[in-house]
């Protein structure tokens, strides 16, 4: 399973003086609500067919933090993979994590699911996990909102406008996951106790740099406040009746 | 430089999206190409000829009578080979995002996600533009080198227009080579849902968040969405609580509302949760909090307890409809 750390901004997102990250001053830091879900997911098929879960991530040293958590949720090992910790490209950070997968997979054998979450949740590149697949040669589809597996068939559900669509993928198989599929589990004291000893393999990234780069980034224009308060507690509820009156709404 | 559109279709059934997509390449330049993926989709271009299409490629294979994203993206490589193109535009859809995706993986080319259109620089090999982060809640500089640009459009983040001059669209029907192993991520099974209101295009929605406090607190959040014929919405906070389904969730890993009237209820209006519902024409803010994020961006607020407030709108309502 593949999880990246991401900053959790709240009300606003700021950007630091020289346009290259976000400034996570006072800000902690997550993953994406897809690939909590995916770990989720992970989790359960493993109890369910007497299985162990994999957490792997490319990161700066930080992401350990990320890795911990994993582990107090019951993943058995967690494996960091190295960035200087600069913007990585979607090229460069698959064959990174191809190469980690690969690496693991000579020592224990293939895994029989590698889960990735839908999109990121800081760069949204919709691809680290497709081109992950391309590179082992194995079947992928992403956005899955239900997953199960029986007789070594991965059975994917998700859903395209309006439309229910189901796959079905002979593992070993690689799955790309949305949120909404379940509901994540919380870490337990017990896990969260279990989780400081952990230990976390590391690697390095490999590979060359791809042909997109990040030249900074820009907070949008924050627009103007036109805010006209209604008023205070159910007194209210009459000029909020004349402004659905306005709409055509009544 | 000749532009190539992905024509996104369902069962022959154009995806709106598409016209956004046509938007974006016409301005790159007026050599505009569209592909269809399967012959049933071959009908589709008299639709294609009012954005500026010249010349639609209609690929033909027995794997591509239905939808399936390997066969969609061998498809696309094999008319790159012939057609060598200087970009490949799809819509920032799902559908969109794996296809070229899946093209990208096989010719170990980059692939950029959901750009937008303003500032874009294509005059040079080396493109600079800006794409969207964080489902929109922050803007990207990139720059992209590749021999075929692989582009996705961010959503709605262009108007639609025809071209003013509408030509013919010739089909030049053609058979990809397509991996036979492609066969194996052909779609199984459909459901079409029954029609009826979506979160995502209902005219009302009435949101819920952690401020609700319970899965019983949203009664009378469903009582004003059903006086108003609207959906329920709510915040990640309320469906991790597991107060209501992830279906109602609005948010970056949610749902884009497009609402005439957002009722933002307990909602504190983190930039996740904002970027779903900033779709919505008009958005009214209740909470107890003066200074929450979703209240300063709100059109209108009205501060206190949601637990008397909604129930009164509810009431006022009824009661002037007599
Ligand atoms: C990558 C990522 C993706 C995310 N995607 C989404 C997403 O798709 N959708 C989403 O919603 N969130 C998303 N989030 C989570 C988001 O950051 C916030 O945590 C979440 O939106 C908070 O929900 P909330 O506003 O209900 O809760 P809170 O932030 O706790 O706010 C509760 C609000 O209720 C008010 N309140 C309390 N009691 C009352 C009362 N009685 N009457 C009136 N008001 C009251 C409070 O003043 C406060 O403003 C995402 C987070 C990350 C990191
Ligand atoms: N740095 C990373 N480390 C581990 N997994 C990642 C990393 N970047 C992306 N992924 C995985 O790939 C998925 C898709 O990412 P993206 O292509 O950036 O949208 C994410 O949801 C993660 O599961």
């Amino acid at each position: 399973m593949c999880i990246k750390r991401v900053p959790a901004p709240g009300a606003r997102i700021a950007v630091t003086a020289d346009g290259q990250a976000v400034d996570t001053t006072n800000l902690g830091f997550t993953m994406s609500p897809h690939e909590e879900c995916a770990l989720e997911a992970a989790l359960a098929l493993a109890e369910a067919h007497a299985g162990s879960v994999t957490a792997l991530t490319l990161g700066p040293p930080e992401a350990e933090e990320q890795l911990r958590y994993a582990a107090s949720l019951g993943v058995r090992h967690v494996v960091l993979v190295l960035t200087d910790g600069s913007d990585c490209d979607p090229q460069r950070t698959a064959a990174s994590l191809t190469h980690a997968v690969r690496e693991l997979e000579s020592e224990d054998g293939p895994f029989d699911l590698v889960l990735f979450g839908n999109e990121s949740a800081d760069s949204g590149g919709f691809q680290v996990g497709i081109r992950v697949a391309r590179s082992l040669a194995r079947p992928m589809i992403t956005g899955a909102k239900g997953l199960s597996v029986a007789d070594s068939i991965a059975r994917v559900q998700r859903e395209i406008d309006g439309v229910q669509e189901v796959y079905s993928l002979p593992l070993p198989a690689v799955v790309g996951v949305k949120e909404g599929i379940n509901l994540p589990r919380y870490p337990t004291m017990k896990g969260r106790l279990a989780s400081r000893k952990a230990v976390v393999a590391t690697q390095n990234a490999v590979g060359e740099a791809g042909g997109q780069a990040m030249v900074g980034l820009v907070a949008p224009p924050e627009q103007a406040s036109h805010l006209v308060v209604l008023g205070e507690g159910p007194s209210a509820a009459g000029a909020v009746a004349d402004v659905l009156a306005e709409r055509g709404l009544l | 430089m000749t532009t190539l559109v992905l024509v996104e279709h369902d069962r022959g059934t154009l995806v709106p999206a598409t016209f956004e997509a046509l938007t974006f390449a016409r301005a790159l330049s007026d050599e505009l190409h569209a592909v269809t993926i399967g012959s049933i989709a071959d009908g589709l271009a008299p639709e294609l000829e009012a954005y500026g299409v010249t010349i639609v490629h209609q690929a033909h294979h027995d794997l591509l009578a239905d939808y399936g994203p390997d066969a969609t993206a061998e498809a696309l490589v094999s008319l790159l080979t012939a057609l060598n193109p200087t970009v490949l535009v799809a819509s920032g859809t799902d559908r969109g995002n794996e296809a070229l995706a899946r093209v990208a993986a096989r010719l170990d080319s980059p692939f950029v996600a959901n750009v937008v259109l303003e500032n874009l620089d294509s005059s040079g090999d080396l493109w600079e533009f800006t794409r969207v982060r964080w489902g929109g809640s922050l803007h990207e500089r990139a720059s992209l080198r590749a021999a075929v640009k692989l582009i996705t459009v961010a959503l709605h983040s262009l108007d639609p227009t025809p071209t003013a001059q509408p030509g013919t669209a010739t089909p030049m029907p053609f058979t990809p080579d397509i991996e036979p192993t492609a066969a194996v991520t052909v779609v199984r099974d459909r459901v079409e849902r029954k029609a009826g209101q979506t979160l995502a295009t209902a005219a009302v929605v009435v949101g819920g968040g952690r401020g609700v406090g319970s899965p019983e607190g949203f009664a009378p959040l469903i009582e004003l969405a059903e006086a108003l014929g609207g959906v329920v919405g709510c915040s990640r906070a309320v469906t991790n609580n597991g107060w209501r389904n992830h279906t109602d969730q609005v948010g970056q890993t949610g749902t884009r509302i497009g609402a005439d009237v957002y009722f933002a209820c307990g909602i504190s209006g983190a930039i996740q949760h904002w970027v779903g519902a900033s779709g919505a024409k008009c958005i009214i803010a209740i909470n107890t909090d003066p200074a929450a994020n979703m209240v300063t961006k709100a059109d209108y607020a009205v501060i206190g307890d949601l637990h008397e407030i909604v129930p009164a709108i509810t009431a006022e309502i009824q009661a002037r409809r007599g």
